[in-house]
């Protein structure tokens, strides 16, 4: 197991590498989703706003 | 300012970095169009003299000579038309070896031979595990054979 | 002939309960071919016979490399069908990729830097294929602050396309940088009209991944376009039918 990480002695570079491609992939599912759920909020108020308007 | 004007300034310096970065990076590649030199070139005299440029080859079997007990060394580089001796003292990175594409960073003396303070290591685009590596040096005499369209081989032998 | 099916098929609540179906497929797809690419390409897959283990960067690396073209294409494609056909989802489209190419154009060049400390001896050369790729990256930051610096939604568009149709011009030449010039960087081991230049048990992992990358860019864009469709049609009545 410990031979697995030590990667052929390659450890140092590899992992960092395998490190930042999967939070890129984790940061850009985070941001994706933080944008559709503001722009449904966003939308969700302006139609309470319209529907208090005209009154 | 206006939010307009505000704008205005805002895309105009954005073009302007932009273009003003394109020109710098296309500057940069014509004044070294070639990233490095090959032997040839250095032979026909294109490479300057007396400034520092790169020379990019392979490592010529059996003339890496290393000091004993120093990291002074010298090797052959070749396009296997022409060869540039070089000599280095330092670090190598792990891919330097024999019939290994080379890149060395430095000077070209009156004598031809190439004084180089930085050796980056080429490796071509082919993969293989070591079974089959050595099933194929076995197979052609202990070396593997330059495919001839890989540019970790500057134009090689023909 | 009749197009409505067409139209029904550009309109904007269409493809947003489209996009919402497809999302989970492509999603969990990308998932499961990553996982079985990373089991197979960290643990299946012999090392190389120069590298050793440390060409197993190459499962990071080339994929994020490709997408970082990829989506850049997307991109300035989607651009030019907003700008000359005047569609707006095209905009839509262009605006939903630029951060991501960005993200994985920043994981293709460290990755890379990785890959070449240990490799050629050093993290940086001013190489034209690094250096086109480097470029890549401003085009992305350059297309984002245009965008950021206008109110006006259908100017801040039309310019952003602009740029993002000039800025193609840096795809071909990083596809041949290495080709035109001398490079340090090798030449392309998959991405070739050519058999590819290792055998199957490295190549498998590497096409899944690939594939497994292209799917969750799939995924992620069509998340980003439901926001910006959403922003988009601020008054359209269909939106109260879709938040209920």
């Amino acid at each position: 197991m410990s031979e697995f990480f030590a990667m052929g002695g390659y450890a140092i570079f590899l992992w960092p590498a395998y490190l930042a491609t999967f939070l890129a992939i984790g940061v850009n599912i985070v941001l994706a989703r933080r944008a559709h759920e503001d722009a449904k909020q966003e939308a969700r108020r302006r139609i309470a706003i319209e529907d208090e308007g005209p009154l | 300012m206006t939010p307009r004007q505000r704008r205005i300034t805002l895309v105009v310096g954005i073009l302007a970095g932009v273009s003003i970065t394109v020109v710098l990076a296309l500057n940069a590649f014509r004044e070294n169009v070639m990233f490095f030199f090959d032997p040839s070139q250095v032979a026909a005299g294109g490479a300057p003299i007396e400034k520092r440029f790169r020379l990019g080859g392979m490592v010529r079997p059996g003339t890496v000579d290393r000091e004993a007990g120093s990291l002074e060394m010298s090797f052959v580089v070749t396009d296997f038309k022409h060869d540039v001796r070089v000599v280095y003292s330092g670090v190598l990175p792990d891919l330097f070896r024999e019939n290994q594409g080379v890149v060395a960073h430095g000077r070209l003396g009156s004598n031809g031979v190439f004084v180089a303070d930085e050796i980056l290591a080429k490796h071509d685009e082919n993969y293989m595990p070591p079974e089959v590596a050595e099933a194929i040096k076995d197979k052609y005499g202990g070396i593997i054979p330059v495919n001839p369209h890989s540019r970790a081989a500057p134009s090689a032998g023909t | 002939m009749n197009w409505a099916w067409f139209h029904r098929l550009g309109s904007p609540p269409h493809i947003y309960r489209i996009a919402g179906t497809l999302t989970p497929w492509f999603a969990w797809l990308a998932g499961l071919l990553i996982i079985v690419a990373l089991y197979s390409g960290l643990v299946l897959a012999p090392p190389d016979y120069q590298q050793g283990d440390g060409f197993r960067i190459l499962y990071v690396h080339a994929p994020s490399a490709w997408l970082a073209v990829m989506i850049y294409g997307v991109m300035a494609s989607a651009a030019a069908i907003g700008l000359i056909w005047r569609m707006k989802i095209g905009h839509a489209v262009a605006a939903s990729c630029a951060g991501v190419g960005a993200w994985f154009t920043v994981v293709s060049l460290v990755t890379g830097m990785l890959w070449g400390k240990p490799m050629w001896g050093t993290y940086w050369v001013w190489d034209p294929r690094l250096t086109a790729q480097l470029i890549l990256l401003f085009l992305y930051l350059g297309y984002l602050g245009l965008r950021a610096g206008f109110d006006d939604l259908s100017r801040a568009d039309r310019a952003s396309a602009v740029l993002a149709i000039v800025g193609f011009i840096n795809i071909p030449v990083i596809r041949y940088s290495v080709e035109w010039w001398n490079s340090i960087h090798q030449a392309p081991s998959v991405m070739k009209m050519a058999r590819p230049s290792m055998p199957i048990d490295m190549l498998a992992p590497l096409l899944m991944m690939l594939l497994g990358f292209t799917l969750y860019f799939a995924a992620v864009l069509l998340v980003r376009l439901r926001a910006e469709i959403l922003r988009r049609e601020r008054t359209a009545s269909w939106i109260r039918e879709v938040l209920r």
